[in-house]
This record gives structure tokens, C-alpha cells and sequence, in this order.
């Protein structure tokens, strides 16, 4: 690929196999055409580099990582012999492996719901609120260890996917067969006033007796939704609905479409949308915004290429070949593309042979209007490109942004304006095969994306499944922008009677680092710490032998999520498991304790909260764990610390305010020298903080 | 226990009978929902119900959600059967025909992705004892023994197009497999489509979630075999590195 060589009749002309999705005036026979074709989706101009230097940003990632490998089954940090490969099957009485977590307790689904898959949860006070594709489930969680059941509440629709807000409670319905009335007899007419696809909305301002109090229809259902609430509106909430399933006809809910965007303004296609709920009325919630966040998402990166990649194009200039400028970025022409057009040249002055030094002038003066007529032309006429929908969105509205899933692509995209959310960066992954869901770490400096490969029902976690597929892959996001890092797959194979591939998760609030609780279906549930976004290792684990020894049934964990010092799993076929964290090698007692400390009102896991650790001996505490492990501080330094803050913890008022401004002191003025500066300065300003608590 | 109105027989057995009917019989008003499925506070969940009787249960409810299926589902089914392993014949050509290493990587994920799909659609129609359509492929022939609805179906290439394939090697293989696996892809899409305009389709969860997630997965690839074969006339082999910005 990197050598340049000229091109054949045959060749030039091959770029002209028309496409039935592209309109016809995509396909003409001009020289022009040939770098509208090659020109528009942004391929060519790292062309006669590499295949990963088409990355736009410019990460140096190798080009052996674009190839998939075979897993190995076990990694340097999980147990030597992974007890999780040949666990014996069962649906309630199944083989376990743990490893660093302690199972709190699991509670079969009520009768109502046995049989029928359990899906996302949502958190309240005491309350975990699990959706079934039969209704909701409301556990009270007082008691980690024996979750009561307040109502199982009946109310069929797929997925279920639940969110509260306050008193509301929103649940989605995708699926053809949910019913308006909650009645469980599905909607047999294709075209049907009884049927609901969109978001049901409960008031629940008694969870013991929730109050069925409105609807909102979406064209395509929601197959997820995700409440956003913003930061400096407190009347309304907003609701971004993800809807992948088919557009409805317009005799069910008048205005659906799904003719492609030029031939109706106003297709379900290439969308989402956004509701919008007056906390004070409810029932008055409505679509208020349909934003096409997708526009233009084959266009070239909008953002400059790194320093390497300009110097490429600077040597590739002085080598004669041609620069183009596309939306100010800088392109080299492949030298097959460059050859045809002079060849084309040559051919319109009716000469032969060679092109000569005049025709290469005349093809450098001609290029600039070519791109800007290419550019003009643009639009009018062009399919949009890219997904349709998103799967997922998740919210971080303390920082502004949101982490989209949406089929080929990861999008970046600033929600400050909660009505019109805009992209402002785009990923894709030819590894990647459907984009699931997004996870920000708690400073949002990183953004961990899932793909669901095979749609969460397919065994993709298979000694024989490459681990970069159906994985996570995680990005850096500097001045708004990703930085592809690494991939994380869950390292112990699986079944193929398991359903297996990344799905919904957590951070865990773990101080000063990165830390996630992520559930793989019936891979179970792995803990990870992507602290080092290139380096993902696995700390601690939860899984069960299939089902079903003989056959593929759904199950597993759907999402697990931490909440309030407990890591609550919706297990699709067997209920709900709670957990806590052990303390082991790679978390220690204080940096559990730390993040025990704290405590969130609700939680939904799509709707990002920014964790706040209040002053505490475990927090300044864990920060030492932390400095001991990365050797960040001298040991006899640490050990010196942990004497001044247990003397500390014995003393009272003053006297314990002073020892702790003196410890503070001597730790900030030590920092400069750490390797690991940052933690300590954190671990100074804690103790300063405990001194003034 | 209080919710003995359904489920307070102590044997499995009736237990597995009467989950037969919609779970917990409630239709009607959410208010009355809400009342069927209320229990009381501190109850055991399952009534406390035995593993045993709990698995049961389970069994007996699976079973009766595959009672909801319709012709036009397992026409889908039967048909998609046949249409996947169009693509597992269309996609084995990748390694003798000196395909580029990004369509060596999308050949192989559409194999592993459509083997598991056929072994899903498979499993649907013998749990709803309907006949299995059996596949079986030597080079460019695919044998499909059994009901095969496949050739009617929308995007399936011609014997004709596939020998077109078959003779093609390098950037020319390349270029024909992405022309020929989008047109497929979007006769796939196509049939899901139709499939949940029909009247009864989809309400069998397992056929709405198997055609859905087809639908979700084609198009995304489509997406993906559109700028690959964008890329090949622009002279880029068309890989999307690890993390690609766009």
C-alpha cells in the first residue's frame, strides 16, 4: 500500500461500480468524479501512509492492533487457573466463581417475573428499581443482605429500561408487542391505537403504589433512554430516547417516516429525540427537539492532524505528489488518483503518453476549485451516511458532555444545550460492530465505549472470539477529543451455551483511580481498573456456569452498577445479586472504605453523577495504599504518615485539627520529590480537608 | 404469604401449569397491575418457592412465550436461514481470493456473526417445532436442506453473480464482495422490515429481539462496507484503524 504506482484504465475505472444506496449523480465518468467518489468519506489523504494514519487525530496506533488476535485465557492478574472456564450449569443452583468480591446475597425474581428477562436498573434512596421485559420490579436495599420486595408491578413492554428522576419513574418500550393498557396480550394488528413504543412515565411519589400518569410515543420505540438533568434548569428534565427498532407507520402514530432524509425532512431516520418533562406537569412531557447529531458524519476530521501527520504531508509535497486542502485540512492525492486525472488531462488536449510539466500545472491550479465545487455540490443531492440511531447515550451533565453509541460509531457530543445537543466528536472502529454504550471516569478525561456485537443474545465470548471483538474499547479525551488507548474483553472464555459480550456497567467510586464494575451477560461480572487507559486489568470477578448445560438461554448480568457501598447486579434470568467489594492486592480496605463514603440520592447509570469524597481517615488513607503500591512515596514516608494519621484519629478538636495541618504541610512540601506527585498533593489536600472537618 | 390469588399451590407442577397463562393474568388497568402485582413488604420473593419449583416455573413460562409466534415469523426465520448462509458462502471466498487484511477482518467477523445467527434462528424454529433448515456448503454451492424460502429472498446474488465473485481476485474481489454483501446486507434489513409490517409478527419477543438486532447489526455493517468500498477508489485499503477519527 505504500508504494505509489500508476494506474491502469482498469483501475481508474473501477472506482465507478455504482452503489444502490448512492444517487446517481455520485457515479458520473469526469476525472472529477473519480475524487468525488474517493474524496467525500475523507479516505484518501492519508493514503499512501498507512491505513492507521487515516486516523485524523493522529494516534500512532500500531496497525497490528487493528488485527484481531485470540484470547488468551487467562491474564498475568486473574487467578492462575481461571475457575471460571468449566463451571457446572444450572439456573438456580449453577457453579459460582468469585474472586474478590463477596456475594451478598441473590434473590429470585417474583413468580410474576420468573422466566421473563430481567433488564436495567435505576436507583432511589433504599430503592433498586428493576426493569422486566413484563413490568417493573422495586427492591428495597436496606438490607444488602435480604432485599425485600416492595411491588412487582406488571406492565409488558421490551426492554423496560428504567430511570427515575425524583418522583418519576420512566420506562421504555421498544417492542411491538407492549400495550398501552399494560395488558400482557401483545398487539397483533401491524397497525394498532393500543400499542406503546416509546417512554411510559410513573409518578411515584409512593413507591409502594406507583401511578401510571402519562406516555410519550416515539416513532421507532425506545430501546434505551437516558434523563439527562441539567445543571442550571431545575423545572424540566430531559429525556434523549435511543430507539434502533423500525419506524412505525404512519397510520399508528401520524408524522413517522422512514424515507431517507432528502426525499422527507422530517424521516425517524438519522435522529434522535429529545423530550423534554416539566417536573410540576408531567403529563404535559413531549418531544420538544429532533436533533440529526449524525449530519455529515463521513466528512473529514474538522480537526488538524497531528505533527506527525503534517510532516508526512510536507514530505510527501516535496516529493511532488499533490496536497489538497478539504475543510482546511491538508490531503495527499494517491498517486493512482493524481495519474488518472492527469491521464485525463492528457486526453482532453487530445495528446497521449506522458503528462507533461504543463498538464501537472494545469492539474495543481485546477485542484482548489475542484474541492471547492466538490464541497458546493455537496448536500444537496448525497445520501446522509452513518447510523440512523443511537443505541445508547450516556449524560455527564457536571462536565458538559455525553458519550453517544450509535451503530458504527462512537460520538463525543456537548449537551450544555440540553435541547440541541451537538456532535463535536466522532470515532469509528473497524473492530467495533455495534456500538452499545458509554462510560465516562470521574475527571472525564477518558471515555470507555462497549460493543455489543451480536446484540447481547449470541455467544461472543468464545475461546475462539478475538478479544478485540465485543469488547470495550477506551479512549483519552483531550480538549475534546479521543484518543483510541486500548481494548478490555472479559479474559476468561466462556460457553458457547453463554450469551457473552460487553454490556452495562459502573464506575466504582474508588479515589484517585479508575475503577468499573461491568456486567458480560453470562460472562458475569468483571471489575476492572482502567486507570492506565492503555493498560485494563481486571481486579476482581463474578460469574456462573450457564443456564443451561445443552443449549443457548438468555441470561446473565444485564447491568451491575454500584450503588451506595453495594454492587447490585440484574441477573436476566435469576434475579438480583448484590455484592460487595473484598479487600485484595489490587484494592485495599481504606480505598473501599473511601468510596463507601460516598453516598448518591438516585442513580442512573446513563445520567453520569461527578463522585465527591468527603474528608475521611479512609480517604487520606487509601491515598497511601495508593502511594505504597505505585512506590509514589518512600516507605519509611508512608509509614510515617500512617502514624501521624492514626495519633490523629485518637486525638479530639484542636489538637487533632493541629496534627493534621502539620501532616498536611510536611506532605505538600514533600511532593515536588514524589514520582507520583499528583497523588500526593490529593492525599496532602485530604488530610488538610480532615483537618478542617 | 399473602399473593396466594396465582401462585400458592406448593407443587411445581401446578405452578408450571398455571404460568402458562400471561404472567400473573393482569390486563386491564395499570391501577389494577399494580394491585395483581403488589406483595408485601418482607415476603420471600419467589413465595418461598424451591429451586426446583422456581425452575419449573422458569421452564414452564419460556415455553409458553414461544407459543406466540405466527407463520409470518417462521417464514422469516426459515427464509433468513438460507440468506446467512448466502453470506457464509460469499464471505468463506475472502482467504483463497487474496482479499485486502480489512476485508479478511469483516469476512471473518461475518462469518462468526452469522454461523451464531443461523444457530439462533435454528434453535427458535425447532423450540416452536417448526422444520430446521439445514446448511450445508461445499465452495459456491449451498445446499439447504429443509424448507428454503431463500432464493424469493430480497438481495440474495444470482448464480451468476456469485461465479462473478468467485473468478474475481485482489482490489477487484474486494470491490465486487463489498458491492454484493451491501446489496445482500440490504435485503436482510429488507426482510426485517417487512417482517414487522405484518400483522402478528414480533410479538414473540425472540423473533422482535433475533430481527432487531439483524436489522441494528447489517446496517451498522453496511455503514462500514460503504466506506471500505469508498476507500478502495481513493487508494486507501479501507481499514478504519483501532479508535479512527473521522
Amino acid at each position: 500500500m505504500t508504494e505509489s504506482h500508476i494506474a491502469t484504465k482498469e483501475e481508474t475505472t473501477m472506482g465507478f461500480i455504482p452503489l444502490k444506496s448512492r444517487p446517481a449523480s455520485r457515479t458520473p465518468g469526469s476525472f472529477r468524479s473519480l475524487l468525488l467518489t474517493a474524496g467525500l468519506l475523507g479516505a484518501f489523504g492519508c493514503a499512501s501512509t498507512s491505513a492507521t494514519s487515516d486516523t485524523g487525530a493522529g494516534q500512532a496506533t500500531p496497525t497490528a492492533a487493528a488485527q484481531p488476535s485470540m484470547p488468551e485465557a487467562e491474564t498475568a492478574t486473574t487467578p492462575h487457573s481461571d475457575p471460571r472456564v468449566g463451571l457446572g450449569a444450572g439456573l438456580m443452583d449453577a457453579e459460582e466463581a468469585v474472586w474478590n468480591l463477596r456475594m451478598v446475597s441473590q434473590t429470585p425474581p417474583p413468580e410474576a417475573f420468573v422466566g421473563v428477562s430481567n433488564s436495567d436498573l435505576a436507583f432511589t434512596g433504599n430503592y433498586a428499581i428493576q426493569g422486566n421485559y413484563n413490568g417493573i420490579q422495586v427492591w428495597d436495599i436496606s438490607d444488602p443482605s435480604n432485599p425485600s420486595l416492595v411491588i412487582g408491578y406488571v406492565c409488558p413492554a421490551s426492554q423496560s429500561d428504567v430511570s427515575i428522576y425524583e418522583n418519576l419513574l420512566f420506562v421504555s418500550g421498544e417492542g411491538l408487542s407492549g400495550r398501552l393498557d399494560c395488558g400482557s396480550e401483545g398487539v397483533r394488528e401491524a397497525v394498532s391505537h393500543h400499542r406503546l413504543r416509546g417512554i411510559r412515565i410513573f409518578d411515584v411519589t409512593d413507591i409502594r403504589n406507583p401511578e401510571y400518569i402519562a406516555n410519550v410515543q416515539t416513532c421507532r420505540g425506545s430501546h434505551t433512554h437516558t434523563v439527562l438533568k441539567d445543571p442550571n434548569d431545575d423545572e424540566n428534565v430531559y429525556i434523549y430516547v435511543s430507539g434502533s427498532a423500525s419506524v412505525r407507520p404512519e397510520e399508528e402514530l401520524p408524522g413517522c417516516s422512514d424515507l431517507s432524509p432528502a426525499e422527507d425532512p422530517n424521516s425517524a431516520l438519522f435522529r434522535i429525540e429529545v423530550i423534554k418533562v416539566p417536573l410540576a406537569h408531567p403529563e404535559q412531557a413531549a418531544i420538544v427537539s429532533s436533533p440529526r447529531i449524525f449530519n455529515d458524519l463521513a466528512a473529514p476530521p474538522q480537526h488538524g492532524p497531528a505533527p506527525d501527520d503534517l510532516a508526512e504531508i510536507e514530505e510527501a509535497r516535496a516529493r511532488g505528489q499533490y496536497v489538497v486542502e478539504i475543510q482546511g485540512t491538508p490531503r495527499v492525492m494517491p498517486d493512482r488518483m493524481a495519474a488518472a486525472m492527469l491521464d485525463s488531462i492528457v486526453q482532453a488536449r487530445d495528446g497521449s503518453g506522458a503528462a507533461t510539466a504543463d498538464d501537472s500545472a494545469a492539474l495543481r491550479d485546477y485542484l482548489p476549485i475542484l474541492i471547492a465545487e466538490m464541497m458546493a455540490a455537496r448536500g444537496a443531492d448525497d445520501e446522509p451516511t452513518g447510523p440512523t440511531q443511537c443505541h445508547d447515550i450516556t449524560v455527564y451533565p457536571a462536565i458538559g458532555l455525553a458519550g453517544g453509541a450509535c451503530g458504527g460509531y462512537g460520538l463525543l457530543l456537548d449537551i450544555r444545550d440540553p435541547v440541541n445537543p451537538k456532535r463535536i466528536g466522532a470515532v469509528s472502529d473497524s473492530n467495533f460492530s455495534y456500538w452499545h454504550s458509554a462510560t465516562f471516569n470521574n475527571d472525564g478525561s477518558k471515555l470507555l465505549f462497549t460493543d455489543e456485537w451480536g446484540g447481547g443474545g449470541q455467544p461472543k465470548c468464545r475461546a475462539t472470539d478475538p478479544v478485540e471483538w465485543g469488547a470495550n474499547a477506551i479512549f483519552t479525551v483531550e480538549n475534546r477529543e479521543m484518543q483510541f488507548k486500548s481494548y478490555y474483553k472479559l479474559p476468561a472464555p466462556q460457553t458457547s451455551a453463554e450469551n457473552c459480550v460487553a454490556h452495562n456497567g459502573s464506575l466504582i467510586p474508588i479515589p484517585g483511580r479508575d475503577v468499573m464494575v461491568q456486567g458480560w451477560y453470562q460472562g458475569g461480572i468483571s471489575v476492572f481498573d482502567w486507570t492506565d487507559a492503555a493498560n485494563p486489568v481486571e481486579i476482581a470477578f463474578h460469574d456462573r456456569g450457564p443456564v443451561d448445560p445443552t443449549r443457548m438461554r438468555m441470561g446473565g448480568s444485564w447491568s451491575v452498577y454500584w450503588y451506595n457501598g453495594v454492587i447490585v447486579n440484574s441477573e436476566i434470568a435469576r434475579g438480583l445479586d448484590i455484592f460487595e467489594l473484598v479487600p485484595s492486592e489490587f484494592l485495599s480496605e481504606n480505598e473501599i472504605a473511601a468510596a463507601n463514603t460516598v453516598r448518591l440520592s438516585y442513580l442512573n447509570a446513563q445520567g453520569q453523577p461527578q463522585f465527591v469524597w468527603p474528608a475521611s481517615f479512609a480517604l487520606a488513607g487509601a491515598y497511601l495504599d495508593q502511594l505504597e503500591r505505585s512506590n509514589g512515596l518512600a516507605s519509611a514516608n508512608i509509614a510515617s504518615a500512617r502514624q501521624a494519621l492514626a495519633d490523629a484519629e485518637g486525638k479530639s478538636g484542636s489538637a487533632r485539627s493541629d496534627a493534621l495541618n502539620k501532616l498536611a504541610a510536611e506532605l505538600a512540601h514533600g511532593a515536588s520529590g514524589s514520582r507520583d506527585a499528583k497523588r500526593v498533593q490529593m492525599l496532602a489536600e485530604a488530610v488538610q480537608e480532615l483537618a478542617s472537618a | 404469604m399473602t399473593n396466594t390469588k396465582h401462585w400458592g399451590s406448593p407443587g411445581a407442577l401446578l405452578a408450571a401449569l398455571v404460568a402458562i397463562a400471561p404472567a400473573a393474568c393482569a390486563h386491564g388497568t395499570a391501577t389494577q397491575n399494580a394491585q395483581t402485582g403488589a406483595q408485601t413488604e418482607n415476603e420471600p420473593q419467589a413465595a418461598g418457592q424451591s429451586d426446583e419449583q422456581i425452575e419449573a416455573l422458569y421452564l414452564a413460562r419460556t415455553d409458553s412465550a414461544q407459543m406466540r409466534f405466527t407463520e409470518a415469523d417462521v417464514r422469516f426465520m426459515t427464509g433468513m436461514i438460507g440468506h446467512h448462509a448466502q453470506a457464509l458462502v460469499m464471505a468463506g471466498l475472502a482467504p483463497t481470493h487474496d482479499a485486502s487484511p480489512s476485508l479478511d477482518i469483516l469476512c471473518a467477523r461475518i462469518i462468526n456473526a452469522q454461523k451464531d445467527e443461523i444457530a439462533g434462528m435454528q434453535l427458535w424454529l425447532s423450540d416452536r417445532g417448526q422444520p430446521v433448515p439445514e446448511v450445508d456448503i461445499h465452495g459456491t454451492t449451498m445446499m439447504v436442506h429443509g424448507p428454503d424460502y431463500a432464493m424469493h429472498m430480497p438481495g440474495m446474488l444470482t448464480q451468476e453473480q456469485l461465479d462473478e465473485l468467485d473468478a474475481a481476485r485482489g482490489e477487484d474481489f474486494d470491490r465486487l464482495f463489498l458491492t454484493f454483501m451491501i446489496q445482500h446486507h440490504q435485503g436482510a434489513v429488507t426482510m426485517v422490515e417487512e417482517l414487522l409490517a405484518t400483522d402478528g409478527a414480533g410479538q414473540d419477543e425472540a423473533a422482535f429481539k433475533l430481527a432487531s438486532d439483524i436489522q441494528a447489526d447489517q446496517r451498522a455493517e453496511i455503514d462500514r462496507m460503504e466506506i471500505m468500498l469508498e476507500a478502495i477508489s481513493g487508494g486507501t485499503d479501507g481499514a478504519e484503524a483501532p479508535g479512527s477519527g473521522l
